[in-house]
């Protein structure tokens, strides 16, 4: 065997020798590091394949599941949604304005690679404590930077969802997410085919930014992480936005065969995928990349993960029609090399060899770890004494309305052009966003959705619960829920209780996705997300899409006459366990989370989609974090109309009653001459449903408790953000 | 009636006002690509927002010596419309069409939402549909949008009836608070001396639609297409 190179680049020992074998020599310091980027964590998801795999991923209406740049849904009429949400953690922890801007930028990049135009933004962001020094510099970084990129690029982000927990102090999380449009029958793939067709590369010219990127993705950090900041892209949105509309414009042609964005490894892991999906052989030219600065080496050139940069396989004759596009957007291109009948990877520079590598042995030789993990502890038990019922219950949910989690986010998505492209039908603070189809009276409702602390205390129910709030939110707004993109964050694999939220969180995924017939059809895994041996709290956020077929008929949260008569669906046990309730006011991070009941969910959803679609029910709200009471307030302070409500049945306690987190829930408000219909098709069901209260008057009253005025409300609960980032 | 879009790099709401136009006049606008150097026959010319050449040097800096540019401002000077909107104001000031200039917000952030104007002029090709004092909602969408200009030009735009909206609170007061970028007297939006070029920060485009909440822009098309049709 070959003396062993001092630095593996991120590779195990054992990794190392497999390559040695399959290379049967030692790589050199090229090869080396393409094995590294290949192999990572972050590229191969080497110890989540095996769970990924028991995702569901088909219904009809799936076009393109996992595999490929995004999820393909179709929506009818001939047109297909084109969507995935991806993270960009590392990075932008380092450099926060830089790295949420190139998560923006490559999610996007994903989404046009395949032929879709983005038509929507979302993101999920999660924070450290807002008492942590860093916090306030990482949000102010991370919203600049998803706004300077999006806004640049004219492209609305119009929903998402920001928390705060001190778990991700030392691993903040930005997950990006984009949603775009195609014709059904102009989807482009990544499949290489066609012997002697032309590579050609086009957008931005390579650089020495982000060299190693996907490597650092792939490790947790330490107290020297900000030394990685050269690990960093550097994104220019101008550049993109032309190459957005150069590839559309190059699209409508018949010139490109297959196309793949460079992104995380960029030449190396574009080119390998390309080859390995087709079955062939690429060989590059590495002196015909073109280059911001001379002197790159063969490694940097291959390993530079310089933002908008694609590679395409251009069929023979037509690669003046490519160059024609491109240079009407003043952007850079070049053949730099040609498919071959080889199947390897042959990399020259100046006419001699410097990389060589058989293309399927290094893809399907990709470690696969079948990681130990073990099932999560029940999470500690709730202490019934300190949730005795609180002293004012006006008071408390003035206070949770206020908090960090349910305060109103205004200071983060009025940085956010949320309405270029003049679509945004539902714009960002309610239930899902909802984006016109272009041209049409169909929309597409969107959402971000996760809770990590109920995936923290049972990550199997969390998981669950993270689809079926995703679910909720698209009906509340009267869509149909089609299928989801998941975004996977989690601390180290090779720690055993890590692995195990993992699988619990998956399993959850699983079951909930399969009960709603709502299938997983992208995503990404993000592992590593711990400092100093500290995990975050496990964060699958999922991003959901769901159509409405006539935009007359849709819900929206803001009350809007006085006189209805607010009716909850759903059944109300008063369950406190991991609620907002629990934390923000007694203080408590324990309990178990809310049962997730798949059936009932499905059958109270379906019921409210039914109302809405009927154009019977207009004002619909889903009941979440901060439970029934918060719900409310909501949809008052968005309408600026006040309610009054009734007090809880008999044996429920009042706090369970308002604060309690029951999933399943929906709260509508229909003209009070409607309820009794309504109760009673619902009763015919078998769907719990009453009356909790009337709308009227400038205030929010809970019996018993003395009026809020909703300008106090409002105060309270859109103050907190902006004050919190104007103190230093 | 004929209009014509200009595309520069960059530009990201051509689509949305092509929208707006063709609604209120009935036909498709040219959209123009930056690089031609001559301007087809029109009666109006847009401006569109967006970040041409990425808002690189300076907003609107750049495009203002696109080929197209010289034409426009040429047959703007002899009394060519010209609406120019957010980026659009941006590269119009640049041009010289329009005095003063737009520096970055006063709270040097991103801001995106609807604000109320008070259409401070009576008659004309753009706000004639608009009583004078009249408030409307259109939203802003900038991170450049702090209108400056010396005294003696702030007195000129006064004397000659120059200057079109004021950013307003909900009651047609300009406080404050109901200015969103720190601009000078609450100055949203100008004409030339003729009346015939409108440079304005807010996107009548994006409320011109009630289905996207609300139409109070739709008027201002509706007008030109009145004025030139």
């Amino acid at each position: 065997m070959s003396p062993r190179p001092n630095d593996l680049m991120g590779l195990s020992d054992a990794e190392y020798d497999r390559a040695v074998a399959i290379m049967g020599r030692a790589p050199n310091h090229t090869e080396l590091g393409i094995f590294s980027v290949m192999w990572s964590e972050h590229c191969s998801y080497k110890s989540s394949r095996k769970w990924l795999a028991t995702l569901p991923t088909d219904a009809p209406w799936v076009i393109c599941g996992p595999g490929e740049n995004a999820g393909v849904i179709d929506i009818g009429d001939g047109q297909a949604v084109v969507f995935k949400m991806e993270s960009h953690n590392h990075p932008s922890f380092i450099e926060p304005y830089q790295g949420a801007a190139t998560g923006v930028g490559g999610i996007m990049r994903d989404v046009f690679t395949m032929g879709a135009r983005p038509i929507a933004n979302l993101n999920a962001l999660r924070f450290g404590s807002p008492d942590h020094p860093k916090t306030r510099h990482l949000v102010s970084g991370v919203v600049a930077g998803i706004g300077g990129y999006g806004n640049c690029i004219g492209v609305p982000t119009v929903g998402g969802e920001c928390s705060f927990h001190s778990s991700y102090d030392g691993n903040i999380l930005v997950n990006a997410m984009t949603v775009g449009t195609v014709d059904a029958s102009r989807i482009f793939y990544s499949a290489a085919a066609g012997i002697g067709n032309a590579v050609v590369y086009a957008g931005s010219k390579t650089g020495r930014d982000g060299i190693h990127g996907a490597t650092m993705a792939s490790a947790e950090f330490d107290d020297d992480s900000e030394a990685k900041r050269p690990t960093v892209q550097v994104g220019d949105p101008f550049t993109e936005k032309l190459l957005l509309e150069a590839c559309l414009e190059l699209m409508a042609t018949d010139a490109i065969v297959a196309i793949q964005d460079m992104g995380a490894a960029g030449l190396t892991s574009s080119s390998f995928e390309m080859a390995a999906k087709g079955g062939v052989g690429i060989e590059i030219d590495l002196d015909a990349v073109p280059r911001r600065e001379p002197g790159m080496s063969p490694y940097e050139v291959m390993l530079s993960e310089s933002q908008e940069r694609m590679l395409m396989v251009i069929r023979q004759g037509r690669e003046d029609v490519a160059r024609a596009v491109f240079d009407k957007w003043g952007l850079d291109s070049a053949v730099i090399g040609s498919l071959t009948d080889s199947g390897r990877l042959v990399l020259r520079e100046a006419g001699l060899v410097v990389a060589d590598i058989p293309v399927d042995p290094l893809v399907d030789a990709a470690p696969r770890y079948d990681r130990p993990w073990t099932e999560s502890p029940p999470p500690p038990a709730l202490d019934d004494a300190a949730l005795s019922p609180p002293d004012s219950l006006g008071e408390c949910l003035v206070r949770l309305m206020a908090c960090p989690d349910l305060c109103a986010k205004c200071w983060v998505w009025e940085q956010y052009d949320h309405m270029v492209m003049a679509d945004t039908v539902q714009r960002p603070g309610g239930d899902a966003a909802v984006v016109r189809l272009h041209g049409t009276d169909k929309g597409l409702a969107m959402t971000t959705d996760c809770t990590p602390r109920y995936c923290a205390a049972d990550p199997r129910r969390g998981g669950a619960q993270a689809v079926a709030e995703a679910w909720r939110n698209l009906t509340a707004t009267g869509a149909k829920p089609l299928a989801v993109t998941d975004c996977l964050n989690f601390g180290s694999p090779e720690n055993r209780h890590v692995m195990g939220q993992f699988v619990g969180c998956i399993e959850g995924i699983g079951e909930a996705c399969r009960a709603l017939d709502f299938p997983v059809v992208s995503g990404n895994v993000s592992f590593y997300n711990e400092t100093n041996g500290r995990p975050i709290q496990p964060t699958p956020a999922i991003g959901g899409v769901g159509l409405i077929a006539d935009l007359d008929r849709m819900a929206r949260p803001s009350l809007e006459a006085a006189g209805h008569s607010l009716i909850l669906i759903g059944e109300t046990a008063g369950h406190l366990g991991a609620s907002l309730y629990a934390r923000e006011i007694a203080g408590l991070e324990a309990g178990a989370p809310p049962p997730v009941d798949l059936a009932a969910e499905r059958r109270n959803g379906d019921f409210i989609r039914g109302l809405i679609e009927a154009g019977r029910v207009r004002i619909c709200h889903d009941v979440s974090d901060g439970g029934l009471a918060v719900t409310v307030a909501e949809m008052a302070l968005a309408g600026d109309m006040g309610a009054v409500l009734a007090p809880p049945p008999a044996d429920r306690s009042p706090h369970g009653w308002l604060f309690g987190e029951d999933q399943g829930r929906y709260v509508i408000a229909v003209p009070a001459a409607e309820a009794a219909g309504i109760l009673k098709e619902a009763a015919a069901a078998e769907i719990a449903a009453i009356i909790i209260g009337e709308t009227g008057g400038d205030a929010l009253t809970l019996a018993g408790s003395a009026p809020i005025s909703l300008a106090a409300l409002r105060i309270a609960h859109e103050g907190w953000l902006p004050h919190y980032m104007a103190a230093e | 009636m004929k209009a014509a879009v200009i595309v520069f790099p960059g530009s990201n709401c051509d689509r949305d006002v092509q929208v707006a136009l063709r609604a209120s006049i009935g036909n498709d606008p040219l959209m123009v690509w930056h690089d031609d150097s001559d301007l087809p026959t029109v009666d109006l010319v847009v401006l569109p927002g967006g970040f041409c050449y990425g808002d690189y040097l300076r907003s609107g800096a750049i495009a203002a010596h696109s080929p197209i540019m010289r034409d426009v401002v040429t047959r703007a000077n002899s009394g060519l419309p010209v609406l120019a909107i957010c980026n659009g104001f941006q590269v119009a000031l640049e041009s010289g069409l329009l005095p003063g200039a737009l520096m970055a917000n006063a709270g040097l952030h991103f801001v995106c939402r609807d604000v109320f104007l008070r259409s401070e002029t009576t008659g004309g090709i753009f706000a004639g549909h608009y009583e004078q004092g009249q408030i409307l909602r259109f939203p802003v969408a900038h991170h450049d949008g702090n209108y400056t200009i010396d005294d003696d030009g702030l007195a000129a735009l006064e004397d000659n009836h120059q200057v079109a909206f004021r950013y307003c609170d909900e009651s047609g007061e300009t406080a404050d608070r109901a200015n969103p970028n720190g601009s000078r007297d609450n100055i949203a939006g100008i004409y030339n001396k003729s009346k015939t070029v409108l440079g304005l920060m807010p996107h009548p485009e994006r409320l011109a639609d009630a289905r996207l909440g609300g139409s109070d822009g739709k008027a201002l098309f509706d007008c030109l297409f009145e004025a030139l049709g």
